[in-house]
């Protein structure tokens, strides 16, 4: 263990209604800071790259779960501006692969209690996802999905056409294009405040003993032979006895600095906002003839999204092809909606894994674990993901639920493919 | 959007073409072994930078293109055939 003594630490308190109330007989100016801003020290049991969800999440439980707290995230900005905050919130483990199934769900069973274990509000809201299908083969492939997952003990129904109507009047049933059959509901899934997972895992970790540095790039990784032995960072060299890539976006540059590639692409996935509204629509709707899901967020603004625009990119933006795409399928499902105007849209850079499923796991290389490959699946993922991946740093094997995303997979021939489309990033 | 220049048609909008992917990829022997298929079929450079990628032209000439693009600026270096090196 290190004998350095730690940063010190702040305390921001136990947030609660009462503590709102109080505070606010005193204008509000008794909250502190939520997590100390760390400087990095020379050296950790355990550095992790990547101050998002997956690398916050990892820390928290370290220190809870492990009893590791000889641990620093590395951020190359401030936290809370990467991935964890650019996508569309959506939560739900409505998956094929029982697998997959398994992992999701134990990730949505840890966000109906994340509120409480982080004492922050993340604004967890269970309002349901409900997807449609518009042919008699999708019907099918939903059933089965629904059927597998509910052998599993989650929860999945099918809703006839008028259910559907009844739930979301907004939706064009008879639109001319691909009218809607039903759909397929997830009553479990919902929607986290993401900028909130990112603030309430960092107040956690923080608390429980990691250092969270904001403003240190990893320019390199430290090799001795087979062994990884740090980092070099923009505020110095910080050795470690395990380095944790949580870069989703960026895996793949990270994994050349110590010389590895890995089965991945880097895409960009477009989001967009709408000015805000009253309330429209209760649940996360996805749209079955084209890649379009929409919510409306507590403010009012629906947020929504469609598919990767198609080639390799490290651009945080999106080009308007996509957009265009994404607009045509809301019109053709929600044409109620025409005349909103759309406020903000934004990119973000996916760790398009070659199977379409993420990839927590040991590397060729002793001493470094990779979190990443998640696709545009990655924030559901927080909390099972930052478990399992602290739970191969402590233990050095594989978390049960985790096991099948490892490396190997490729190489041995059991890949995890969802949609059954092959090695084509592009194409999940 | 892209405006891809393809050498048959001039250059076209981005919309016209399918993306196929890294060209930069060989197959190798076939007595190369385990490691090398896996490396060939799953395990990629991915670059922040410059990328030779294989872009198939479906609303023009149908031809298979590689074309050099940065993938941070989605500038457009080169295009050609299949069989030029790129």
């Amino acid at each position: 263990m290190n004998p350095v003594p730690s940063a010190k630490r702040v305390s921001s308190g136990r947030y609660s209604g009462w503590r709102l109330f109080l505070e606010g007989l005193s204008g509000q100016r008794g909250w502190s800071r939520a997590w100390a801003k760390a400087a990095p020290r020379s050296r950790y049991r355990v550095v992790i790259v990547g101050g998002g969800g997956h690398g916050l999440a990892t820390a928290f439980y370290l220190a809870t779960e492990y009893g590791i707290t000889d641990v620093a995230v590395l951020e190359k900005g401030p936290i809370g501006l990467g991935n964890v905050g650019r996508n569309t919130t959506t939560i739900r483990s409505n998956y094929f692969h029982p697998d997959n199934i398994r992992f999701y769900e134990y990730s949505l069973k840890l966000w109906e209690g994340l509120e409480r274990k982080l004492n922050f509000n993340a604004m967890v809201s269970q309002r349901g996802v409900l997807n449609l299908f518009h042919t008699d083969a999708q019907r099918d492939l939903f059933t089965r999905r629904a059927n597998a997952m509910r052998l599993l003990g989650v929860d999945a129904e099918p809703l006839s056409r008028e259910a559907v109507k009844e739930r979301v009047p907004l939706v064009d049933l008879d639109n001319g294009r691909y009218p809607v059959l039903g759909g397929f509901l997830q009553r479990r899934g919902g929607t986290v405040r993401h900028d909130a997972v990112a603030w309430g895992y960092a107040r956690a970790a923080s608390e429980a003993g990691a250092d969270i540095v904001e403003h240190c790039e990893v320019t390199g990784i430290r090799r001795d032979g087979r062994r990884v032995t740090g980092v070099e960072t923009t505020r110095g060299p910080i050795a470690a006895d395990t380095v944790c890539l949580a870069v989703a976006g960026h895996s793949s540059r990270l994994a050349a600095m110590a010389g590895l590639a890995l089965p991945i692409e880097s895409h960009v996935l477009q989001a967009f906002v709408s000015e805000g509204i009253k309330p429209v629509l209760d649940v996360v709707l996805t749209y079955g003839a084209g890649h379009f899901y929409v919510s409306q967020s507590d403010k009012g603004g629906l947020v929504f999204g469609g598919a990767i625009d198609g080639y390799n990119t490290y651009g945080q933006r999106g080009t308007l092809p996509m957009t265009e795409e994404v607009a045509a399928a809301a019109m053709t499902l929600l044409p109620g909606l025409a005349r909103l105007k759309v406020l903000r849209q934004w990119g973000g850079v996916m760790d398009m894994s070659m199977d379409g499923s993420p990839i927590i796991s040991g590397t060729p290389l002793e001493g470094l674990i990779v979190n990443g490959g998640w696709c545009y699946g990655g924030f559901k993922a927080i909390p099972a993901g930052g478990l399992t991946t602290a739970h191969l740093i402590a233990r050095h094997a594989p978390h049960p639920l985790a096991a099948h995303l490892d490396l190997e997979r490729f190489t041995a021939g059991r890949t995890i493919d969802e949609r059954g489309v092959g090695p084509f990033p592009y194409a999940h | 959007m892209l405006r891809i220049p393809c050498p048959w048609c001039g250059e076209r909008d981005e919309t016209e073409f399918r993306y196929r992917g890294d060209a930069s990829q060989s197959r190798p022997a076939a007595e190369a072994g385990l490691a090398a298929f896996s490396a060939y079929v799953y395990e990629r450079e991915n670059p922040c930078g410059w990328h030779l990628e294989w872009w198939l032209h479906v609303g023009g000439c149908r031809k298979l293109l590689k074309v050099v693009r940065h993938t941070l600026s989605h500038e457009i270096h080169s295009v050609g055939g299949p069989e030029d090196p790129g």
